[in-house]
This record gives C-alpha cells, sequence and structure tokens, in this order.
C-alpha cells in the first residue's frame, strides 16, 4: 500500500491516538506519549507492525498518543493509512488485527 | 426466549474510551453506533475502530449490537462486511421501512457470511423503526427474516416525520408503540423502546420505563450509564411476584399429582395465561439472577 497523500485519524481525547502519515523512506515513527516512557516502545512496535500487515513500506508517521489500547492504535494507524493510500473501500479486514 | 435485553446501551462508535469502558457499566446490550453519533468525515475510523474493539474487548455475556449506516449510504456495505468478520451478535439496521430494506442487508450478510465460512444465520440482526410507514410496515419487517430478533422504535425520527415533537407524557408515540409490540409480540421477537434524552429526569425516565413494561416492551435503549440502573431494576422480577409464580407453579404441579383437572390458588382459578405469566416471572428472575432454582426442584 503505498502512501501518496498526507492523513491523519483519531483524536487527542483520552485514551484515543492521533495518527498522521505522509509519505517517506521505509518506516519512520515520531511519538509523543503521556505514558511515553512506560509504552512508548510497545507504541512504536504495534504501529510499526500493524503498517507491516497492512503492506506500507515507506511512509512518516506521527502520533501523539493519549493513553489509547493497543486495539485502539491498530484501528487509528489503518483508518490513516487507508486515507493515506486513497482506498475506500475492499479493506482486507483479515489483516487489520 | 429469556435472554435479558432489558437495557440498550448506546455507545458512539468513534469513542476509543467508552468502547472500552461500556461494559462495566452493567448493560445487557451495547449498541456500538456508526450511524448518527459519527460524523460524515470519521465513518470509516468509527467502523476500523469498532472493529478492532469488538475483535479485542472481552465484552462477557453482554450482547454486542452495533448499528450500520443504511445500505442507501456509501458506507452500509462495508460497516455490514466489517461489523460480520469482527463477529458482532446483532447488526442493527437504521430506518427500516419495509421487508425490503431487511432482505437487502441480509442478503450481504449472507455473502459476506458465506465468503469467511461463518456459520450462515449466525449473525443476528434487529430492525429500528423511525418513520410512519415502518410503523404501518412493523409486522411484514418483523417476520422478514429469521435472523431478526428485535424491533425497536426509534422516536426522534419518527416524531419530527409525524410533525410533532416528544412530549413527557409520550402520548404522541402510543400509536408507534402498541403497534411496534404488537408486531414483535405476533413475530415472536423482542420489542425494545427508544431512548429517553433528558439524563437529569430521573422520575420522568422512571415513569417512561414503567409505562413502556406495562405495554409489553422487554426492554429500553439508554444513552447514559445512569439509566441502566432504573431499568434494570424495574424490570427484575420482585420477591412478591417471584414468590406468587412459585404459588402457582406448585398449586398446578399439586393438582397434576392429584389428577384435578381444576387448579385453584387461594380460591381463584388458574388458567393457561396465569402459569404463562408466572413462566415468564421465574425466567426473567433467573437470567437476572434474582432466582437461583428450576421450578423442577422445589419442594
Amino acid at each position: 500500500m503505498k502512501i501518496v497523500k498526507r492523513a491523519l485519524a483519531g483524536t487527542m481525547e483520552s485514551s484515543d491516538i492521533q495518527i498522521v502519515v505522509e509519505a517517506g523512506e521505509g518506516i519512520e515513527i515520531e511519538l509523543k506519549s503521556s505514558v511515553e516512557k512506560q509504552f512508548g516502545n510497545q507504541i512504536r512496535k504495534v504501529i510499526r507492525e500493524t503498517l507491516e500487515k497492512l503492506g506500507v513500506e515507506d511512509v512518516k508517521v506521527i502520533a501523539i498518543d493519549k493513553g489509547a489500547l493497543d486495539c485502539t492504535v491498530q484501528a487509528r494507524v489503518a483508518a490513516a493509512a487507508y486515507r493515506g493510500a486513497e482506498i475506500k473501500e475492499n479493506y482486507n479486514w483479515e489483516v487489520i488485527k | 426466549m429469556d435472554r435479558l435485553r432489558r437495557t440498550m446501551m448506546f455507545v458512539p462508535g468513534n469513542n476509543p474510551g467508552m468502547l472500552r469502558d461500556a461494559y462495566i457499566y452493567g448493560a445487557d446490550c451495547l449498541m456500538f453506533d456508526l450511524e448518527d453519533s459519527v460524523a460524515l468525515t470519521e465513518k470509516d475510523a468509527a467502523r476500523f475502530l469498532v472493529y478492532n474493539a469488538v475483535r479485542t474487548v472481552d465484552y462477557g455475556n453482554t450482547e454486542v449490537v452495533v448499528r450500520i449506516n443504511g445500505l442507501d449510504t456509501p458506507f452500509g456495505k462495508s460497516d455490514i462486511e466489517a461489523m460480520v468478520i469482527a463477529g458482532v451478535d446483532v447488526i442493527r439496521l437504521p430506518k427500516t421501512e419495509t421487508k425490503q430494506d431487511i432482505l437487502d442487508v441480509e442478503a450481504v450478510i449472507d455473502e459476506v457470511e458465506k465468503k469467511i465460512g461463518k456459520e450462515l444465520g449466525s449473525t443476528k440482526m434487529m430492525a429500528a423503526i423511525e418513520g410512519p410507514l415502518g410503523v404501518f410496515n412493523a409486522y411484514d419487517i418483523a417476520t422478514a427474516s429469521d435472523r431478526l430478533i428485535g424491533i425497536a422504535l426509534g422516536a426522534e425520527d419518527f416524531v419530527t416525520n409525524m410533525k410533532t415533537k416528544r412530549y413527557l407524557d409520550g402520548m404522541e408515540l402510543f400509536a408507534a408503540r402498541s403497534q411496534i409490540v404488537l408486531a414483535a409480540r405476533a413475530a415472536g421477537i423482542y420489542a425494545l423502546d427508544t431512548v429517553f434524552s433528558d439524563v437529569d429526569n430521573e422520575e420522568g425516565f422512571r415513569k417512561e420505563v414503567e409505562f413502556i413494561k406495562q405495554l409489553g416492551f422487554d426492554g429500553k435503549s439508554v444513552i447514559n450509564p445512569r439509566q441502566i440502573g432504573p431499568v434494570n431494576e424495574i424490570y427484575t422480577p420482585t420477591e412478591k411476584e417471584i414468590s406468587k409464580a412459585l404459588d402457582v407453579k406448585r398449586a398446578i404441579k399439586e393438582a397434576e399429582e392429584k389428577g384435578s383437572g381444576v387448579i385453584s390458588l387461594n380460591g381463584k382459578m388458574i388458567d393457561k395465561p396465569i402459569v404463562d405469566r408466572a413462566d415468564r416471572v421465574l425466567h426473567l428472575a433467573m437470567a437476572a439472577g434474582v432466582y437461583k432454582e428450576e421450578f423442577g426442584d422445589e419442594k
């Protein structure tokens, strides 16, 4: 899946995570989190794995986490990636979770 | 038909915190909403979020219902596909007007279940009736599919369509409520009432719940955890009702043992409707966890 435009998903509300994707080289993740010290590595890992499952190879991700569960991180990354790839139907549900 | 559906709590589909915490308040059913509570620009994001929540969070015995967007929108088909794959218990159709609306959604569910090798018919459906045409067609809607577990009144759209508004006494909804509960009973499925929006008016809310229980509804849609307690309480049989139901069952048992054709309790004749009501009270009480023993164990 190729990111062709900058796209955003998620909010800055508690328990959510805001994900911005834009075209990049390789997978680059910039994370700000209220629980960075405790969960920063785990959040980065979930973002990376979700992108890999979706087949996104070149992307820059800017993530602002407000204490999201892993399943929320996955959902927001998928939403942002599909938006960035301008795919609006025939999602591959089996790989999203 | 003994699953409790006293309370169905609406949860906006694009709110991760609410999706995570919704089950702790003790509603019998949770209804994750992809329709009116989600902005048009966020339909895809909400769908991903609800999909992942359903696949990840253990909601225990709470029934998980998802309100999809209609098939007349660009979102309906993807909503159905995602929710069937996610494994929701029930897909709820908004603004159901005709039997064909049910058949159209069912056809998409059939297709997805076949595609992913899921047991055909395992995804259940319910229909919200929100306009005068739907109310007129309530019985046709209620009997349109074996997947249907219930029909519900959606009053906000209904009163707008009827050129009125909601009043505290609910007279503007009386005909629709009656028609919906009659249709559900005739079809052998559940009837669920609409939301009561003024969360701070507990007295008005309780009156409405007592009224819809009187009409025969199985439960009510709620929009705030604070509304769950009063509905569950009003719908759970009291000790007195349970005790009376047990007396009826004992009287029948005694009469059967004596070979007596006529059954009486405290000088009053007991006939089939009374026995059926006693059975229903005991079923509800057992489902609500306030009565443990099957009647057969009673001495």
